[in-house]
């Protein structure tokens, strides 16, 4: 059985059809690419994974670790194991980032019956991921995102992730807007993830962080389809040619 | 419906009576000052919402009401009952039961040499001379009528003296408690606090019901910082959902003086809270800090009157909002910079959650400036919970309620950070806290069992 099984899924966002037929099978420990070009519906298969309510699903399957995803909350999507990297993360104001954390991932034990983490034992917990991530303590203290530069950010996010401990963790455009040197660690610290339990979906346009992160698999998201599925040379096919090829050829097939 | 003057003739009833009989009605001084004030009420009557200061808040509901002072003085609720409005961490607290001091139900605390906390019933009576040098002297009975009827009615409430250098470093708790009674009663407790110079303390005023029943608590505090005093003062209104409060915190700065006001709103189904310091001396630092948190039909109503008329004083207004269901809050701040106030560093913040289509805020800053060489700022926002912050914490797990009560939370939680680490932040935060637990609960989202009715307005809005 795959972890992740979709089969023909559409999702309308405010009423304009974005993804028009998704299949996909991820199993456990492979760790699959979705490359498109802007507005092919990328983020759009994130979100949906991870369950954004405002993402309405109007047809389609997405059955994940034998449950039906389609029927989970939010909250319960990520209390299953999912866990989505925000290509946008999000400044709250007000709550710490250590505070944040704990309470995600006591919800999360919580769910699966296992005990709370209290406050004194929680940071000793991921002092060796905080150094794999290269981040300071004292990022810890402060309101989660806010004032963090855009590489504080996105390492946050795979902070985030590293906590969790996700058995499906979708990373939504995590290089963009990445120098090289941030773009590493965080590649890095996907990559000490990366085990035969877990899988993990990376979205990104460009063809960069894939050197980091080898895919499994790459597949083409174009007009809300997944047009070409093939190994990492793929990617590579894509940083020579462009998308403009893989866009020309489904229009061609796309049905009138 | 009532008309103005049959009000005019129940309060004259009153009166006459309370005159009679109350601390210190031999004192000529005493007399004159409460029928001075009466006659203040009777010329200018309830405000409306025609008078700018009231343009928000209707008070006929409190007109319309035949409020009477408490017959029986002597109510004393059983101990235990004053058991959860105790204040964890500090060993002393004054209890007020309708306005009147109750010794047996007081807890002596811990106090430096020199440092009186008693009641101003008892000090009018012992010790006349110093409450006559400072009893009325500050709050202005012209301003409007609910001070003027506080005076009228002038007798109860605490008094706190704070010798020359002193340093009180426990909080000097006053808890307000109304018991309620088979026909409207109203309390017109009044605090006399005197830090006399170079001394320090904390004072919190803590407001809390018993019992349901239509009450009106019109209470004032004059609150006199001598030169570089450093004083806190914490004004927490936790009435059931029917009670009437309207209060003035009338605050005298001296030179250097160092006051911080925090006004932390929850309860009461209509409430006006006034802060009102006059910056006196040269160089006075003046922070007020304020969160209201209303649901149903809840109305509060915060008035701010800041007074520059020193050189070189900076104030602060921080006042932050969430409001549920049909409440109505109001922010009214306004700052007066007189003629010689140069180099005034005056600035003014009102952030506002709305959580509900039918509730409401108003907000309305008012600058005076008559000095010219100044600086002042003001800024108001009104916003919603960020669906952006909430799939953020759901995508991590945390379910919709927790998440909605976190947000609320941090947002008040900026009112909180203001308030020096200890045992009163602990105590604001915990009443806030579960205030912030109800709302998120009655959230959209809640589980239908959680959810509570809106049980509707027992007052309404005539005129």
């Amino acid at each position: 059985m795959s972890l992740l099984e979709i089969k023909n899924l559409h999702v309308k966002v405010d009423n304009h059809e974005i993804l028009k037929g998704i299949n996909l099978r991820v199993n456990a420990g492979e760790v699959h690419s979705i490359m498109g070009p802007n507005g092919s519906g990328k983020s759009t298969l994130a979100q949906a994974l991870a369950r954004r309510e405002s993402y309405n699903v109007t047809s389609g399957e997405v059955s994940y670790n034998g449950k039906n995803l389609l029927a989970m909350k939010p909250e319960e999507a990520a209390c299953e194991g999912i866990f989505m990297a925000f290509q946008y993360p999000v400044e709250i104001p007000g709550i710490s980032n250590a505070y944040f954390l704990r309470s995600a991932l006591n919800a999360i034990r919580k769910y699966r019956g296992l005990d709370e983490v209290d406050a004194m034992d929680f940071l000793p917990m991921f002092r060796e991921k905080l150094k794999l991530l290269d981040m300071d303590e004292k990022l810890m203290n402060r309101s989660v995102n806010e004032g963090f530069s855009g590489g504080e950010k996105k390492r946050n996010e795979i902070l985030q992730m590293a906590v969790l401990e996700p058995k499906l963790a979708i990373l939504d455009e995590t290089d963009s807007g990445l120098d090289i040197d941030a773009l590493r660690i965080v590649a890095q610290g996907v990559e000490a993830m990366r085990n035969p339990e877990r899988a993990i979906l990376v979205v990104t346009h460009y063809q960069r962080l894939l050197n980091y992160i080898v895919p499994d698999f790459v597949h083409v998201l174009v007009d809300g389809r997944i047009v070409r599925s093939g190994g990492p040379e793929l990617a590579l096919e894509l940083e020579e040619k462009g998308y403009g090829a893989m866009e020309a050829e489904a229009r061609h097939a796309t049905p009138v | 419906m009532i008309t103005a003057t049959q009000q005019l003739e129940r309060y004259l009833e009153s009166f006459s009576e309370f005159e009679k009989l109350a601390a210190g009605h031999d004192l000529p001084w005493l007399r004159k000052l409460r029928q001075n004030a009466f006659a203040r009420f009777c010329e200018v009557g309830f405000p409306t919402t025609h008078d700018e200061d009231w343009r928000f808040t209707n008070v006929s509901a409190i007109a319309q009401t035949a409020f009477r002072l408490t017959c029986n003085r002597r109510v004393r609720p059983p101990q235990q009952e004053l058991e959860p409005y105790r204040v964890a961490g500090v060993t002393g607290q004054l209890v007020f039961v309708n306005g009147h001091f109750a010794r047996e139900l007081s807890l002596l605390g811990r106090l430096p040499n020199g440092v009186k906390v008693s009641s101003l019933a008892g000090e009018i009576s012992s010790n006349p001379g110093a409450i006559e040098s400072h009893l009325g002297r500050y709050l202005d009975v012209r301003r409007d009528a609910f001070c003027a009827l506080n005076t009228a009615f002038v007798e109860d409430g605490a008094y706190v003296h704070i010798p020359r250098g002193a340093l009180v470093e426990e909080p000097i708790c006053l808890l307000f408690v109304s018991t309620g009674d088979d026909a409207p009663s109203m309390s017109h407790p009044r605090n006399l606090i005197v830090a006399e110079e170079n001394s320090q303390a904390t004072i919190v005023e803590d407001y809390v019901s018993l019992d349901g029943g239509a009450v009106f608590c019109n209470t004032a505090t004059e609150l006199v910082a001598s030169d570089h005093t450093v004083l806190s003062h914490y004004m927490i209104e936790g009435e059931h959902k029917q009670a009437f409060n309207i209060s003035t915190l009338r605050i005298q700065q001296g030179r250097s003086a160092n006051v911080v006001s925090h006004s932390v709103l929850l309860g009461g189904a209509l409430v006006r809270n006034n802060v009102h310091p006059v910056l006196a001396g040269e160089g006075g630092e003046c922070l007020i800090n304020g969160l209201f948190i209303g649901n149903s039909y809840q109305h509060l109503d915060n008035y701010m009157l800041v007074e520059h008329a020193s050189p070189r004083c900076g104030s602060r207004q921080f006042y932050n909002g969430i409001l549920d269901g049909h409440a109505h809050g109001v922010f009214h701040g306004r700052i007066i910079v007189h003629k010689d106030a140069q180099k005034t560093d005056a600035k003014q913040t009102n952030r506002n959650l709305l959580l509900s289509d039918d509730a409401q805020i108003d907000t309305k800053p008012q600058l005076e400036i008559y000095a010219d060489d100044v600086k002042c700022t003001h800024g108001a926002t009104i916003g919603q919970i960020e669906g952006d912050a909430l799939f953020y914490l759901r995508s991590r797990g945390i379910d919709e309620v927790s998440a909605r009560k976190l947000l609320l939370f941090a947002f008040a939680s900026e009112c909180l950070d203001r308030m020096k680490q200890g045992p009163l932040r602990k105590h604001a935060e915990e009443l806030i806290n579960r205030s912030l637990f109800q709302m998120a609960n009655s959230a959209p989202g809640a589980s239908t069992e959680n959810r509570r009715e809106d049980t509707g307005r027992n007052w309404e809005e005539v005129g």
